[in-house]
């Protein structure tokens, strides 16, 4: 069955735009997003300006861009040190299984007994509420997830018969593992970072928005929101689009998560 | 039956155990010494001294681990730095407003998104199930902040129906107080079901496929009476718990509606302990909701029996 439906089409559509907003903003943007310029402060969106202008005059096409990058950056770095550290950890552990496994999944289930955004604000507490804060607390916050998920796929796969044919070649544990074990999990890692990478971005935006994420003057959607919130009343456009941008962002991920999973992941077909 | 509901209620005691020895070591990590945070610049080595004693902070970490681990016991989450109040009854006086909040958008959004999803699973590919499933991961991606203020500028800000934000006590003003949670609970509702939706569609469509359904069809028993004596019973079981984590996801992460509509809630608490560094607070808050989070999930167990009589045997 090949269902390469509208699904894949509009979420791929979606995330290529952020992308390659996130990667224009690099070289071009139609303003400087940081300069201030009262003159022209609370514009509603104009040919000049194409979505308006925030309280201190900034462009705003200028700073969505601008966050864009940033909730990229942050994205793929928290979802790249959950899935390094929780794949380290869940491949240990389902590969020893015994005394060790048992050991790393206590504190590991004791971990996943923390709703995901209560532990990131209690690590962020302790991080401090910045960008690095927000990496290193929803980092580690999703960790146990992806240790879980590899955890889960290497113990069904070390018994098979290409995992002991490796060992019987009297190739090293941690060649079988790299060479043939990881290799193998990668389906449920892609589906699964997929969706961490939705997850990061809404807390972070959610994070931002409360004040503990990037802090002003650099401009993050979440933060936008935030600051935007004050003048909705004059100037509605300040609340409207980086909600938008969040709202497509994720919409894309969705979208996209799902056809991979059913591409890639046939048995979690349907789950949400 | 009786068994499998005690084996399941005392494992739930190492995972308290484990969740509190956490947090209290979670927070032992803020680099810098407590008693300096807290005196500020302006204290000598005397004072210092005199208040790290007071704290127990020149105690051994195992004793003070003990100690606190003992108040705890006792209902003692120890005192706002910041505010100067026990920690305890301010946690339990902004979580009765949270819970205002919360527990009627749960409930709405289960009695509208399961029958939905349920629907949405029995019209398969139809105009009616890829309407449902499309406004489902509409709403799953419109995060909480936005669609909260989006409600708030049409509803309160242009049509002046709502008040726009703000908090009553519904013991104080009942009507009013109801008015105001009319946007934060619409606004969590309308996100909800959108999860809901694709979980019961999801495990309805599941139990669909199973043989016994094809065979309560071949007996001629009618759609309706398939969907409801025989499916939602047996699909229900996941879409229950997903229901555990939305509500400790939504304890936790409450703190973006609170701030929306300016609702004095526990998710607020926690965040202004968070700028303040109110230590004692950010503790208390995390214990509190991961042991909500806990008890809920192991309620949401026992219930699953209920639907699923084949975990008490395993």
């Amino acid at each position: 069955m090949r269902r390469f439906a509208p699904n894949a089409l509009i979420g791929g559509l979606l995330i290529g735009l952020l992308f390659l907003m996130a990667i224009v903003q690099t070289f071009w943007m139609p303003h400087d997003p940081m300069k201030l310029n009262f003159a022209s402060r609370l514009q509603p969106p104009s040919a000049e300006f194409l979505l308006g202008t925030d309280e201190f005059g900034r462009d705003i096409v200028s700073r969505l861009m601008m966050g864009a990058a940033t909730s990229v950056s942050i994205s793929l770095m928290t979802v790249g040190l959950a899935v390094v550290l929780g794949t380290t950890i869940g491949l240990i552990s389902g590969y020893n299984r015994g005394l060790i496994d048992r050991v790393i999944m206590i504190f590991n289930d004791a971990l996943l007994a923390f709703p995901g955004m209560l532990l990131a604000l209690g690590l962020l507490s302790v991080f401090g509420a910045n960008q690095y804060g927000i990496i290193v607390a929803l980092g580690l916050a999703y960790t146990p997830s992806v240790a879980r998920v590899v955890r889960g796929a290497v113990m069904s796969l070390r018994e098979r018969e290409f995992i002991r044919a490796s060992r019987t070649m009297n190739n090293s544990e941690l060649y079988t593992m790299l060479r043939h074990v990881l290799p193998n999990c990668l389906a449920p890692l892609i589906v699964l970072g997929t969706s961490m990478f939705g997850w990061t971005l809404l807390s972070e935006s959610a994070l931002s928005f409360l004040g503990l994420g990037v802090p002003p003057p650099a401009p993050t959607w979440g933060n936008m929101l935030a600051a935007g919130r004050p003048f909705i009343e004059q100037a509605a456009w300040l609340a409207i689009f980086p909600g938008l941008c969040i709202s497509l962002t994720l919409l894309g991920i969705n979208l996209l998560g799902d056809a991979l999973r059913d591409r890639l992941d046939p048995q979690m077909r349907g789950a949400v | 039956m009786l068994r499998f509901a005690f084996g399941r209620i005392l494992s739930a005691i190492p995972t308290l155990l484990i969740v509190s020895v956490t947090v209290f070591f979670l927070i032992r990590l803020v680099p810098g010494d407590p008693a300096a945070l807290l005196m500020g610049d302006h204290g000598d080595a005397a004072a210092l001294a005199e208040l790290r004693e007071r704290l127990g902070l020149d105690q051994s970490v195992l004793t003070q681990f003990r100690i606190w681990f003992f108040n705890l016991l006792s209902g003692d989450f120890g005192t706002s730095i910041w505010i100067g109040d026990p920690v305890l009854p301010l946690i339990l006086q902004r979580f009765m407003v949270s819970v205002q909040v919360v527990i009627p958008a749960v409930i709405f959004a289960t009695l509208v998104a399961v029958p939905a999803g349920i629907l949405a699973a029995a019209r398969q590919n139809s105009a009616v199930d890829v309407s449902l499933i499309s406004i489902a991961t509409l709403l799953l991606s419109v995060p909480t902040f936005w669609l909260g203020l989006l409600l708030l500028l049409v509803f309160g800000l242009h049509l002046g129906w709502l008040p726009v934000v703000g908090y009553v006590s519904m013991r104080t003003d009942f009507v009013g107080g109801l008015l105001y949670l009319v946007l934060p609970v619409v606004t969590l509702f309308l996100h909800e079901i959108g999860t809901i939706i694709r979980m019961s569609r999801a495990s309805t469509l599941e139990v669909l496929g199973l043989d016994y359904i094809t065979h309560a069809r071949a007996k001629g028993l009618s759609e309706g009476m398939i969907l409801w004596r025989h499916t939602f019973k047996n699909a229900f079981g996941p879409t229950l718990t997903l229901l555990g984590l939305i509500l400790g996801n939504l304890l936790s992460g409450i703190a973006v509606i609170e701030t929306v509509f300016t609702i004095p809630g526990l998710g607020r608490l926690m965040v202004d302990a968070i700028y303040a560094r109110d230590y004692p607070v950010i503790q208390g808050c995390m214990l509190f909701i991961a042991f909500i989070y806990v008890l809920v999930n192991l309620c949401i167990d026992l219930l699953y029996s209920f639907f699923d009589p084949k975990v008490v045997t395993q």
